[in-house]
């Protein structure tokens, strides 16, 4: 998804974009990992704004004043003023995100079960009630991660997926390829004719229930993981599930791109705040969650990226695409939450992926790291050496300094509360 | 985009201001402040420390990306605004307010990196 920051200077969490514009007028880099305000003059050497791709929402972004960037071939908000306030408003009342570059897929067939038992890490026969979810790595031969994903459960031969957006394309083509390998006769939908809103926050249920009173009755009930369709609801065929990316409740929704619009206005008028990708990358980082592309890739086994919990081996017949790479290879690293400390109330700068983490039993990296509005600490996860645990110290170099950091266990911040502590 | 007439300014966005007794103020701008985003930590030169035209001598991080400040003549470092250190996104609210250091330019120094106003507007495709 997010492409990783060249080590020649740009210390961002943000795409392609940035870094082409980065590489204009360098002034001579240092060791470190930061660099000049160019990076913010325009260029001719950016991608053209015509190569990229537009969610249906792109207008109303730009009405809004957004600011927009290149996130993998897509132009997207990174805020619509300042990410910090977005943040807040998540954690406080109901901020909303056009994921519409995500692809929704749907897998209709009898062998769907069957497909999916074979296809991904986690275990699809936890999937006993129509419409429940789970989260699940798609692993290739070698037991690297393809991309991580939410399979939705309809019927035994109706499931739906949603995949990454910089992935889609490449998970699309794995499936198809798995199917015809397999011959699981399934039909694979890729759902480009839908558009996703994620809505998060304490009060994002009940305000998408102002938008969508009908919904109101079957999913007042509904647990975490499970998501329910309405096909004639007033905005059309729509899916609600109680899911998301920011350690927040409330709905990510499905609804026809021919919709989205209007849908996404009557929710501003309900008084959600429109957030973009600055704030949901502080969002996910305090809730503990991975970010493909950045904290694994298709080199990195699900068990050194935090992520065995979603690979479920407990039935030994199910042989999935990657089980035995996994089985092999086991774990060979740990995947923890970094704090900055602060010395004389002070933090001596921010957490960035790439850093390298010393160790008193070798070196780690940094995969994701940033400021927390929410906790005012700047925290990251890392990759470090098998042995290091919550409570250890450890340095992270931050432009040739070593700086005291603490290890804890994540997630950082749930449902609003502060759980990390230096 | 505030682009103030009476300051001077240097392509990597940063403003310069000559006070009468000939030292140079310098902050970033409207622009810088706005593309950079919330700006979550600030490391200033120690004064007295002797800069070259060009050099790094701060770094201003935002929650999403770390960008060095340069040098825009080669001086002494005689000011620096700790006072900003505490609450960094006083930048965002008021980047013409909000300096970061002031130089004593040497006597040699070259001020061929300043442009004007207008200048500045056209780079950044005003």
């Amino acid at each position: 998804m997010y492409r990783i920051a060249t080590r020649f200077g740009l210390c961002t969490l943000l795409p392609d974009g940035f870094t082409h514009l980065a590489q204009l007028k360098k002034p001579k880099p240092r060791a470190g990992s930061t660099h000049g305000l160019f990076l913010f003059s325009r260029t001719p050497e950016a991608r053209s704004m015509s190569d990229l791709q537009h969610t249906p929402l792109h207008a109303a972004h730009l009405a809004l004043n957004a600011r927009m960037v290149d996130f993998g071939g897509w132009d997207m908000p990174v805020n619509y003023g300042s990410q910090i306030d977005e943040h807040h408003a998540v954690r406080t009342d109901a901020g909303m995100f056009d994921v519409s570059h995500m692809r929704v897929v749907d897998f209709t067939g009898d062998k769907a079960r069957e497909f999916f038992k074979y296809a991904i890490a986690n275990n699809v026969d936890k999937l006993t009630v129509p419409g429940k979810a789970l989260y699940s790595c798609l692993l290739n031969p070698e037991g690297g991660v393809i991309d991580d994903l939410i399979v939705y459960y309809f019927a035994d031969d109706n499931y739906r997926v949603v995949v990454n957006a910089g992935t889609a394309e490449k998970d699309i083509a794995w499936f198809g390829h798995l199917n015809a390998e397999g011959g699981f006769g399934l039909t694979i939908s890729p759902r480009r004719d839908f558009a996703i809103v994620a809505v998060q926050g304490p009060n994002a249920r009940e305000k998408v229930w102002q938008v969508l009173p009908e919904t109101r009755d079957a999913t007042a009930e509904l647990k975490p993981f499970n998501a329910v369709q309405f096909p004639a609801s007033s905005f059309g065929d729509v899916m609600l599930a109680r899911t998301g990316y920011t350690g927040e409740d409330g709905f990510e929704i499905v609804v026809p791109a021919t919709q989205v619009e209007v849908f996404w206005n009557a929710l501003i008028a309900q008084g959600v705040k429109p957030a973009g990708l600055g704030a949901r990358d502080t969002l996910r980082l305090e809730a503990g969650m991975n970010l493909y592309g950045q904290d694994m890739d298709d080199t990195v086994s699900p068990l050194d990226a935090g992520l065995a919990w979603t690979v479920d081996l407990s039935d030994t017949n199910r042989a999935f695409v990657g089980r035995a790479a996994l089985e092999a290879n086991g774990s060979k690293a740990r995947f923890v939450g970094l704090i900055l400390q602060k010395e004389n109330g002070r933090a001596g700068g921010v957490l960035r992926a790439h850093q390298k983490v010393v160790t008193a039993d070798g070196e780690g990296e940094i995969t994701s790291g940033t400021f927390s509005p929410s906790m005012q600490e700047s925290i990251a996860f890392a990759r470090v050496p098998a042995s290091v645990k919550p409570g250890d110290k450890v340095h992270v170099v931050i432009r040739d300094k070593q700086l005291p950091a603490s290890v804890v266990k994540l997630p950082f911040v749930r449902n609003g509360k502060v759980l990390a502590a230096l | 985009m505030s682009i103030p007439a009476d300051l001077k300014y240097t392509e990597s966005h940063e403003w310069v201001r000559t006070e009468s007794d000939g030292t140079l103020t310098i902050g970033i701008t409207d622009h810088a402040q706005e593309a950079l985003g919330d700006v979550v930590f600030i490391e200033l030169p120690p004064v007295g420390k002797t800069v070259a035209a060009g050099d790094a001598i701060a770094v201003i991080e935002s929650v999403k990306a770390a960008s060095d400040i340069y040098a825009p003549v080669s001086g002494e470092i005689v000011g620096a605004n700790d006072a900003l250190t505490g609450t960094p996104d006083q930048i965002n609210g008021t980047p013409y307010e909000s300096w970061l250091f002031k130089i004593k330019p040497a006597a040699d120094a070259k001020t061929d990196r300043l442009i004007d106003a207008g200048a500045y507007a056209t780079s950044i495709g005003e």
